[in-house]
């Protein structure tokens, strides 16, 4: 038996260095001087924190950041509230057609957004949303909502309905049902929601580098694409790159690890 | 974990519809009002989503290059994709990518799954937040990490060099033969922990006094993995087995940062197809068409997963 145990915690190890060796190259990368000569894994001679300045610099972060930031802080509240209004009329109130419209919102979850894309640029240049943040919010709002509904659909299906008719009784009304007594008791399922659609639009790419012309525009990781494009041989900078646009989603990550874990699997299970 | 499971966000299971249900009787005023609730959602994601789609289909069907009136060609798009054999191969490359997506990982999630469970012992936390960081990171920056790794002088062939094995070292994502499995294995990396996530959740549900009977018939531990947990998580082996398959086949970002479909076409998938010919050669029809091919193959696969899981009782 105890050699179970150490043959256990042997194989964590190794599939935990398997995993975590990327993340030491790369950090090890760019703390090298920009422009270094890397043999993999390498100590640098000396510890230089040049690569983030000038990665930060040259790959243009602060506006990269920016819009990153913008679009995830228009895009996270407006799903959130009405993927929350529409599961809880689809779930609560059972509006007319609730069944087909349920079932036409979860089909959605099978859409590659890879046929989505083309005709959504074409459609959009039409109407001058193109190398707009609006329609990047609105397309990414679109593309979350079918997860977005059937999350708040579930949560809600397992919301005692004696709560719901309680307050019926008293009076209240559809409004007053969501706001006074399913909401406060809805904070975790919104969190989670929250975090994934915080995580989603920040690393989505496709969209971006489709619908974003302008370089200023573009979103961190849309901008990381074309960097490495202009600076394919200088790992350091690149490592300092690549770890400056990953550093805000692994922060969340760690704040917010319940959360993730629990929502991307619960809201997986769809048997 | 524990706590998480008392909260009213605790587990939705399968079923959509079950006992819980608010019994109010439903006037049908209330269920016409309740479309002012749905209506919001339900025009972003017809406006942005689902009308996109539906012209993709109706894109796909003529010859346009984005500028010039476009003329009606019918389906000649599609009879192009499986004529022009670099078309036809992105598909069969997507399908190879399943089994470093979805298959390995799913094994690499069982694994994980069978040391990670039972008695909580010292640093199991730690471990699991580690397995599925990767799950967590934009897949461009993965992308250009794993590029750096599998380069010349990268860590992978250091690694090799080390263990003696320093005669197979090749710049691996330019290696005709390799590139296509080396680049599914960054896959492997990013998909096992949320293999692993999905089933730790499931094996949570099992019954423990299935596993202290099967101690008393005297099953070992990895008997008792093999005939309590693994059917216990059937159903997460499905959802698993559905999101990796459709990473598998939909994958562009990965592709676009570290190889862009070389060497020689080797590596080229439909999300990078689809993305070339319509925003750098102007062949909107053929990109419309090639997506919509993929879409039907997405669906096809998901339903077929779905067909062969579900359950028979």
């Amino acid at each position: 038996m105890r050699g179970g145990v150490g043959l256990r915690y042997g194989v964590l190890v190794l599939l935990t260095v398997m995993i975590l060796v990327p993340f030491v190259g790369i950090i090890l990368a760019a703390l090298h001087p920009p422009g270094a000569q890397l043999d993999g894994l390498s100590i640098p001679d000396r510890w230089s924190w040049e690569s983030f300045a000038l990665a930060w610099q040259q790959g243009n972060f602060t506006a990269l950041m920016r819009s990153s930031v913008l679009i995830a802080v228009f895009v996270v509240p407006l799903s959130v509230v009405l993927a929350t209004l529409a599961g809880f009329g689809l779930q609560i109130l059972k509006v007319w057609g609730n069944k087909t419209l349920s079932f036409a919102f979860v089909m959605g979850l099978t859409l590659p957004i890879e046929v989505i894309v083309v005709a959504l640029y074409f459609n959009l240049r039409e109407v001058g949303l193109t190398n707009s943040y609006t329609g990047i919010i609105l397309a990414e709002a679109a593309l979350f909502m079918p997860f977005g509904v059937y999350w708040m659909q579930t949560h809600f299906s397992n919301i005692p309905g004696e709560l719901v008719e309680a307050a019926r009784i008293d009076g209240a009304r559809d409004m007053v049902v969501l706001l006074r007594v399913l909401l406060p008791i809805s904070w975790p399922a919104l969190t989670t929601l929250s975090v994934l659609y915080f995580m989603w639009s920040w690393n989505q790419f496709m969209l971006v580098l489709v619908m974003m012309q302008d370089p200023e525009r573009r979103t961190a990781p849309g901008g990381l694409g074309l960097f490495v494009g202009q600076y394919t041989t200088d790992i350091p900078l690149l490592a300092a790159a690549c770890l400056i646009v990953v550093a805000p989603i692994v922060v969340v990550y760690l704040i917010f690890q319940r959360s993730f874990v629990s929502g991307i699997t619960q809201g997986a299970i769809k048997g | 974990m524990a706590s998480e499971l008392s909260s009213p966000a605790a587990p939705p299971r399968a079923t959509p519809v079950r006992g819980g249900e608010p019994q109010v009787i439903h006037p049908p005023k209330r269920r016409l009002r309740g479309w002012l609730y749905v209506l919001p959602a339900l025009a972003v994601y017809l406006g942005f989503a689902i009308w996109p789609a539906i012209n993709t289909v109706r894109l796909s069907l003529l010859s346009w290059d984005g500028i010039l009136p476009a003329t009606f060609v019918g389906i000649e798009n599609y009879i192009k994709i499986f004529r022009d054999s670099a078309l036809f191969e992105a598909i069969l490359h997507s399908l190879v990518l399943i089994v470093f997506f979805s298959f390995i990982p799913i094994a690499a999630g069982l694994l994980m799954t069978a040391l990670l469970m039972g008695k909580v012992r010292k640093g199991m936390t730690f471990f699991r937040v580690v397995f599925f960081l990767p799950q967590v990171l934009p897949l461009v920056a993965v992308g250009i990490t794993w590029r750096w790794l599998y380069s010349d002088t990268g860590v992978i062939n250091q690694i090799l060099d080390v263990v003696g094995l320093g005669s197979f070292g090749r710049a691996w994502l330019g290696d005709y033969q390799l590139a296509l499995t080396a680049l599914g294995l960054i896959g492997t990396w990013s998909m096992s922990g949320l293999c692993m996530m999905l089933f730790l959740t499931g094996a949570q549900k099992i019954d423990p006094s299935l596993y202290e009977a099967a101690k008393l018939d005297g099953a070992n531990t990895f008997r008792q993995f093999l005939h309590v947990t693994l059917p216990g998580v059937r159903k997460e082996i499905t959802v698993a087995g559905v999101i990796t398959t459709i990473a598998a086949l939909a994958s562009f970002d990965l592709v676009f940062v570290t190889t862009n479909g070389g060497p020689a076409g080797q590596t080229n998938v439909p999300g990078l197809l689809v993305y070339r010919l319509a925003f750098n050669e102007g062949d909107i029809g053929g990109a419309s068409a090639l997506a919509v091919v993929l879409t039907v193959i997405v669906m096809t696969v998901v339903g077929g997963i779905r067909y062969f899981t579900r359950d028979r009782d």
